[in-house]
This record gives structure tokens, C-alpha cells and sequence, in this order.
């Protein structure tokens, strides 16, 4: 295996404003550390991808911005949110994540019905009014365009899906919640080529109204959907940049043969 | 108080402040919640710990006093072998010899799980190896029903069944440890079968295949792989059965007579632990030695419960340990 | 001698074992069956026990033991709860949860005399209960505890992380998390499992001997307000169950049809705990319908 120099780096700043900027970031399991030096700006309503081999740290870094990393890996430096540096310990992480929502690599939607995996986390925020559920519930299946195909049967139990439509509800449910930031986890890792081509395309409209950062180890689906790219190589954020740059001009070495194939 | 520390954490955290701001870096609903459902559980598992500790405490204590208030010397307790706490003996000492009961405990116990050890085997063995599905699915509901059976029922049935049948082939009463014995190893028998054959199941099928690849026949992939892999499952689910049959009261003390004696055949009235306690507790009064002799007894019966308990834990980390070299 | 016959010999000599111990085990079950079912009629389960003329029936007990049972999964189940959440979710793996661990396995392990003796000292001569349904529900309680507590653990444990995950996800804190979401999914275990204990409970005898007592006074069936000495909710009452009135009947000796009540009653016994047994397995089998299947 070619050893590459982990130094040298090439970041872009966005020039759109940031919806999660990462001041420093280092992440460690005990002893082990994953993720070194990460300084990254986000931008808003924008798709954000983060590609890499498996075990670059794409998924740690990910879940470091909505801290499910809490009690399982050691996030240091800051990552800041609308003015406030959410990796605090002090911060109110369940606030936190109604404003950042996660959809993760294989779908798990809750064991009830349809529409319950959608308006079980509305109630606990003490949306009552069956009339407004029921709104919230058929905006969120219209925005990932689940709603036709389970209309007719919104109060059966969700596990009856196929793969890529549960992995949508489980989009849905999270923008049900109306976050601000959409965080996805190889969301389409577990999907067959067509469900992941209708994901794609509800990312893409779901980018209007949303920030979305995207971990995927395909890199022909980051250079489909999203906007900016990070490549990770061995924790080290190599190279960001606008995705039709990192995919047509990459500036590092390393970047150039992972995209190019010639990697490892 | 609370709004001091606010502004402590929001002047490092926050660079200017807004009400969804403010939110982050307040406690919510949910960390409210939180910390109500933390309270519940670590109450209930608190409750769990107190009371093992008080069991522990009390059964020790009250069984102690037998050597500590009456000044019974614990090898008398323990080699002793006449058994008559209300008396004394020629030399004054009471008579608190409980060899006989600790030796038929020990003996009803080895013999139905010597008894039952063959017969599970070969049931686990079928169950997993040889039977084809539906038999084993039949034959493990059947098991797992007669695991569930009460104690007692067992008791009657040695009652109405063994004793009588002892009786008729042995001679005298019928009651003893023989009869003790059989109760035991029916009793046994489908936990001991149904936990080995949780750990027969436990060894994974390539290895029976590549066992049959080499030309191995059926037994010898038996014997040799998989019942050598699942030794230490088996075991712990002999020591099981045995730590069941050596605690359990009710059955044996149904059909063994109840003489503390020391047993001088297969075929004679004798004594568990377990059927003198539950015959004579109540027919003492706390705080004599009558009743504290009865403590010490169960204080005998909790320390070999521990010691079962020591076994299969010594039996786990040495499979554990087989398993990964 | 070839491995060819050996095999031969060995598997010969399992299906012998094997069929030992079938004939044993239909012999036992047809037994019990043949010679108590008989014995069951209507007037059997609803008169009440005659100490010394034959005719009895086991109205009494049958209720005692049932009241009993609920009793116990009142006070049971909640503590069972709060410990399994504890042990799933909350226990880090450290020496304390090592040491709670054995703890419930030592409780589990205790023989159910032991725990009746206990309870026995405890609430029954130091509370003041006297031989009681409570002080009995207290003791079924300490010998139902581990295994209940376990199970629930088990159960909650064998729900994915991506549940948890996804309730995280969305805000909710980690207990609606566990409560809401873990927990249902893990129910149709739960309830099994809850059935299986109280098949269990439902034989037990020997904790109850000294606790729960072995007189069942006669108590009225219309009399609904617990407080009262003759109700039969009342839970400071002593009360004899069905397993242990089998023992009592066979160890006294002094009741003239003692073979036949107990005939019946073992039956009846055996019967409710095969209930309990395919009642959990149907319900198992209905949710995992239920969950999985489209209507």
C-alpha cells in the first residue's frame, strides 16, 4: 500500500454562509483516535457529501454533529451551530437534535404503524391536534414521495415495507420534525439501485429547504447529489472543495487516485 | 441560582443570543424525564441489591447462632450424626449432628445427576443431531412443559408411583433415598436436557460439516466435535440440574421418609437438608437451639447454592477460555 | 471394532435412552392426566376442601392460588421493569454491574425453601404479618424477581441499536426513548416471558409453606372491600394455595379421598401451566404475526 502524506491538505472555505462550521474537531474511541484536525464549513441549504474508504471516519465525524457519539467516543474542539458551540458538554443535546436530524445506513423504522413512526416524536413535543398531525404527516411522505404508495395503509405497521421505502420513512420522520440540518448516514447503502436513485432525488428537492451533509462511500452518488465534497483518508479531512472540482480537478494526490480508482 | 449558572455557560458558548439559542443550553422536558426514568431504574435494581444482601445477612446470622449463642462447635455440626437438637448427649453437649441429612442432600443429588446425565445427553444429542425437525420441535415442547411442572406434582407422583413400586421390589416402607433419587432424576431431567441442548445447538454447524467431509461417521462427528465443543455447556446444565435437586424441599421430602438417620441403605428412611427444614420449622420456637439448628441447615443449603453457583461461573470462564484458544 | 459399527451401536443406543425417557416422560404426563381429569367436575372446582371427610373440592385454593399470582406480578413486575431497563440500558460494563449480576444470579440460584424461610422470618414473624397472601406474594416476589428481571433484560436487549438510535435521533430524551420505542418493541418477549413466570409462580409450594400458610379459612366471595376479615381480596389472610394443599394432603394423611383431590388437583394444575405454556407461545406467534405480516 502507497503510505500518503496526511498533512497535506487543500480546503476551501464556502463562500455561501455556513449552517455547521467544525473548529478543530478530534474524535477518539478510548486511546484510538479517528478523526484529527477538522475544520470545515458547511453550507447552508446545500448538499455536503463525505466520501472515503471504510474506516476513513466519515460516519464518526457525521455523528459528531448531533452528538451521537455521546458516551461511545470522545469529540474535542468545537463545532458551531447558529452561534453556539453544540459540543459542549453542557448543551441540551435532545434540543440540539430537533434542529439537526439523522437518517442512518440501514432503515429502522420504529415497530408500529406508518403514521405513528412519524407522529410519535411530534407528540412528545406536544403537537396534540389530530388535524395538524395528520398534515405534518402526509407534508413529510409528499417530501420524500412515500405518500402515494401508503396512503391507503398509513396505520399498518411500518415494517412491512420494502427497504427503500422504510428508509424514506425514516427521512420522512426526521423532516417531520422540521430540522434545519438533515445528517445521512449511507442512507442508501442497504437500497437497491432504483429505491437509491428515488432517494437521490428526494435529497435533491429536500435541499432547498434543508442543509444536508451526506456520508457515502459512492462516490458516483456524491458527484450526483451534492454541491461540496470532503474526502476523509485515515481521519484526515484531505480535501474540500465544490464537488465538480474534487471530481474534475482534484489538487492532492490522494484524492485524485482514490477518485480515480488507483487507490490502496 | 440556576439563572447564574445560565449565564455562565452562555457567555463562553453562545456568541450572540437568540431564543432558539437560549434553548440548547437550557434543561428540557426531556432532561427532565431523563432523570426521572434513571431514578425508577436505579431504585429497582437498589432494591434487588438490598435484598439479596438482607437474605444473605438474615440466613447467615440466624444460622449462625447455633455455633455463636449455643456454643456448638462447627465440626460437631458438621460430623456429627445424631440429630435430636431438644437433647443432650451422655456428655451434656446437644445433639446437633447433621451428617446424615448433609450426606443424604449430597447423595440423593449425585445419584439422580448421575442417573439423569446419560439420559439427557442422548436426548440433546437427538433433539439436535439426529431427529428429523418435527420430532424436535414436539419433543422440545414436551420438555420444556415438564420443566414448568410443579415440585409438588412430582412429589405425588413419586408418592403414588415409586414409593410403591420400591416397596414392592426392595421391601420395607418404600421410602428412602432410592425413592428420593428417581423423583430427583425425573425432575431433573428436562433441564438438564433442555439447557444441553442450548449448548449443543450453541456449536456451530460448520463444524459438523467439516467433520463429515473428512469421512467422519455420525457418532464420531458426535463425540468428537460437537459433544467435545459442548462440554462445558453440558456440564453447566448437569451442575444446574444438581444445584436444582439438591435445593428443592417438597418433592423428596414427599417420599423420603424423614428420619434423620444415617442412611445405611438405598432403601431406608433418611433425611435431606431440605425435608427437615420444611417439616420441623415450624414446630420450634425462634431463638432456641431447636430453631437455630434448623438455620444452620438452611445456612448449609445457602452456602452450597453459592458453591453451585461458583461452579458455573468457573465452568463459563473455562469454556470461554477453550473456546477462544 | 470399524467406526462404521460403532456408529451403528451408538445411535442404537440413544434412540434406547431416548425412548427410556419418552415412555417416562408420556407416562408421567398420561398419569397425571388419566388419573386426575376423572376427578374434575364442576363440584370439585367450585366446593371447598373437607379436612376430614371425602368429597372436598379445591374452590379455595384454585382462587388463592390465582389471587397469589396476581398479587406477586403487581409487585413483581415494576421492580422487574425498572431492573431490566437498568441492566439493558443503563448498566455500564464495570464491576458494579459484574457485581449486581451474580447478585441476581445468587437470588436466582437460592433454593425457593430458603427464600420461603426468609420471608418467613422477615415479614411473617418481624413485620408482624403472620401467615398472609401478602407476606406470600412477597416471598413469590423474591423468587420470581431474577428470573422476570432477566428476561425483561434479555428482551430489551434483543431490540436492534437503530431503534435507539432513531429515537435519539429525534430528540426524544433516552428515557421516552426506552420507554416509547424500546420497550413496545420488545413487549411481545416481555409478555412470553411474564407468562412463563407466572406458570412457575402458579406451582410454586415451598416458599409459601411458612408464608402464605397452609389453612384456607373460609372467606366470601361477595364481600368485595379488602379491608375486612372474611373478604376474600383480603390480603392479610392466611391462604393454603393448590400446590401446597397437594403437599398438605399427601403428608398429613388425614383426609380419606387425600388420593383422588390430589389426582384432581395435579391435573388441574398441570393443566393451568399448559395453558400458561401455549398461551404464551400463541401470543408470541400472534404479535410476530401482527408486526410483520401485511393485513
Amino acid at each position: 500500500m502507497q503510505t500518503y502524506n496526511l498533512e497535506d491538505s487543500y480546503i476551501v472555505t464556502p463562500t455561501e454562509s455556513a449552517a455547521i462550521t467544525t473548529e478543530n474537531i478530534e474524535v477518539s474511541y478510548g486511546s484510538h483516535q479517528v478523526i484529527y484536525q477538522t475544520n470545515l464549513q458547511f453550507p447552508r441549504n446545500k448538499i455536503s457529501a463525505l466520501i472515503g474508504a471504510s474506516g476513513s471516519g466519515k460516519s464518526t465525524l457525521l455523528r459528531s454533529f448531533n452528538r451521537m457519539n455521546d458516551g461511545k467516543a470522545n469529540v474535542n474542539g468545537q463545532i458551531w451551530y447558529r452561534d453556539v458551540d453544540i459540543n459542549d458538554r453542557k448543551i441540551n443535546v435532545y434540543e440540539l437534535r430537533k434542529h439537526i436530524g439523522m437518517v442512518f445506513q440501514r432503515p429502522n423504522p420504529f415497530a408500529k404503524s406508518i403514521k405513528d413512526n412519524l407522529t410519535f416524536a411530534l407528540k412528545e413535543n406536544g403537537i396534540t391536534d389530530k388535524q395538524q398531525l395528520s398534515q405534518r404527516t402526509e407534508e413529510s411522505l409528499i417530501a420524500v414521495s412515500l405518500w402515494d404508495e401508503v396512503k391507503d395503509k398509513i396505520n399498518e405497521s411500518a415494517l412491512s415495507l420494502s427497504g427503500g421505502q422504510a428508509q424514506r420513512l425514516c427521512i420522512a420522520r426526521s423532516i417531520a420534525m422540521k430540522p434545519d440540518v438533515l445528517l445521512l448516514d449511507e442512507p442508501a447503502s442497504a437500497l437497491d439501485p432504483i429505491s437509491s436513485a428515488k432517494l437521490e432525488e428526494t435529497l435533491k428537492t429536500l435541499s432547498k429547504n434543508y442543509t444536508i451533509i451526506i456520508v457515502t462511500h459512492n462516490m458516483q452518488q456524491a458527484s450526483r447529489v451534492s454541491d461540496y465534497t470532503a474526502f476523509l483518508h485515515m481521519g484526515h479531512v484531505i480535501e474540500y472543495d465544490l464537488t465538480e472540482n474534487i471530481f474534475t480537478n482534484p489538487h492532492i494526490q490522494t484524492t485524485e487516485d482514490y477518485i480515480s480508482g488507483n487507490f490502496g | 441560582m440556576e439563572m447564574q449558572g445560565e449565564k455562565n455557560i452562555s457567555k463562553h458558548l453562545v456568541r450572540k443570543q437568540d431564543s432558539i439559542q437560549s434553548k440548547f443550553i437550557k434543561p428540557s422536558k426531556a432532561t427532565r424525564e431523563d432523570q426521572l426514568g434513571k431514578l425508577i431504574c436505579y431504585l429497582s435494581i437498589g432494591m434487588i441489591v438490598a435484598l439479596v444482601v438482607c437474605i444473605l445477612y438474615f440466613i447467615t446470622s440466624r444460622g449462625l447462632a447455633t455455633f455463636i449463642q449455643n456454643h456448638v462447635g462447627i465440626w460437631q455440626f458438621i460430623s456429627g450424626s445424631s440429630w435430636n437438637p431438644g437433647m443432650v448427649d451422655g456428655s451434656g453437649n446437644p445433639q446437633v449432628g447433621a451428617l446424615p441429612m448433609i450426606v443424604t442432600s449430597f447423595g440423593v443429588t449425585l445419584l439422580a445427576a448421575l442417573l439423569a446425565t446419560p439420559f439427557a445427553i442422548a436426548m440433546a444429542v437427538f433433539m439436535t443431531e439426529i431427529a428429523p425437525q418435527r420430532g424436535t420441535k414436539a419433543l422440545q415442547a414436551v420438555t420444556e412443559l415438564l420443566v414448568g411442572i410443579p415440585s409438588v406434582v412430582y412429589g405425588f407422583i413419586g408418592l403414588s408411583v415409586i414409593v410403591p413400586a420400591v416397596r414392592h421390589l426392595f421391601g420395607g416402607t418404600g421410602f428412602g433415598i432410592l425413592s428420593g433419587t428417581l423423583v430427583l432424576f425425573v425432575m431433573i431431567l428436562p433441564t438438564v436436557t433442555s439447557l444441553s441442548v442450548d449448548s449443543l445447538r450453541a456449536v456451530p454447524i460448520h463444524y459438523r460439516q467439516a467433520s463429515l467431509a473428512l469421512g467422519a461417521t455420525r457418532w464420531q462427528t458426535i463425540r468428537k466435535v460437537v459433544l467435545k465443543t459442548a462440554t462445558p455447556g453440558v456440564l453447566t446444565a448437569i451442575v444446574f440440574g444438581m444445584a436444582r435437586a439438591f435445593g428443592e424441599a417438597l418433592a423428596v421430602q414427599m417420599v423420603i421418609g424423614n428420619a434423620v438417620l444415617m442412611p445405611h441403605s438405598l432403601v431406608s428412611p433418611a433425611s435431606t437438608l431440605t425435608s427437615q427444614l420444611t417439616t420441623q420449622i415450624g414446630n420450634t420456637v425462634m431463638g432456641t437451639l431447636p430453631n437455630n439448628a434448623l438455620w444452620s441447615l438452611a445456612l448449609v443449603l445457602l452456602l452450597m447454592s453459592l458453591f453451585f453457583n461458583l461452579t458455573v461461573r468457573f465452568i463459563g470462564n473455562w469454556g470461554k477460555r477453550k473456546y477462544e484458544s | 471394532m470399524n467406526p462404521k459399527r460403532t456408529n451403528q451401536i451408538a445411535t442404537g443406543l440413544i434412540y434406547v435412552l431416548v425412548a427410556i425417557v419418552v415412555l417416562i416422560l408420556a407416562g408421567l404426563l398420561g398419569y397425571i392426566l388419566v388419573n386426575g381429569v376423572p376427578n374434575i367436575s364442576w363440584h370439585f372446582l367450585t366446593s371447598g376442601a373437607e379436612a376430614f371427610s371425602a368429597g372436598g373440592g379445591i374452590r379455595d385454593q384454585l382462587f388463592n392460588s390465582l389471587y397469589l399470582l396476581v398479587l406477586t406480578l403487581i409487585i413483581s413486575l415494576p421492580i422487574a421493569l425498572g431492573a431490566g431497563i437498568y441492566l439493558s440500558e443503563y448498566a455500564a460494563d464495570n464491576w458494579v454491574t459484574n457485581v449486581i449480576r451474580t447478585m441476581i444470579e445468587v437470588l436466582s440460584s437460592l433454593p425457593s425453601v430458603v427464600v420461603g424461610l426468609f420471608g418467613y422470618l422477615l415479614f411473617v414473624i418481624k413485620f408482624g404479618f403472620g401467615f398472609s397472601i401478602l407476606a406470600g406474594a412477597i416471598a413469590l416476589t423474591f423468587f420470581n424477581l431474577p428470573l422476570l428481571t432477566r428476561n425483561i433484560e434479555e428482551s430489551l436487549h434483543n431490540v436492534s441499536n437503530l431503534q435507539r438510535e432513531a429515537g435519539l435521533s429525534l430528540g426524544l430524551s433516552n428515557w421516552k426513548t426506552i420507554s416509547g420505542i424500546v420497550l413496545p418493541a420488545a413487549l411481545p418477549g416481555i409478555i412470553t416471558g411474564v407468562i412463563l413466570c407466572s406458570g412457575r409462580v402458579f406451582g410454586e409450594a415451598a416458599a409459601l409453606i411458612y408464608t402464605a400458610g397452609q389453612s384456607a379459612p373460609t372467606v366470601n366471595y361477595l364481600n368485595f372491600n379488602p379491608l375486612s376479615a372474611t373478604s376474600f381480596l383480603n390480603p392479610m389472610r392466611p391462604a393454603e394455595t393448590l400446590a401446597v394443599h397437594i403437599w398438605k394432603l399427601n403428608t398429613e394423611g388425614i383426609t380419606p379421598d387425600a388420593h383422588l383431590i390430589s389426582s384432581g388437583a395435579s391435573a388441574v394444575l398441570i393443566i393451568v401451566i399448559l395453558m400458561f405454556n401455549l398461551g404464551a407461545r400463541a401470543f408470541g406467534n400472534l404479535v410476530y404475526l401482527k408486526m410483520t405480516a401485511v393485513k
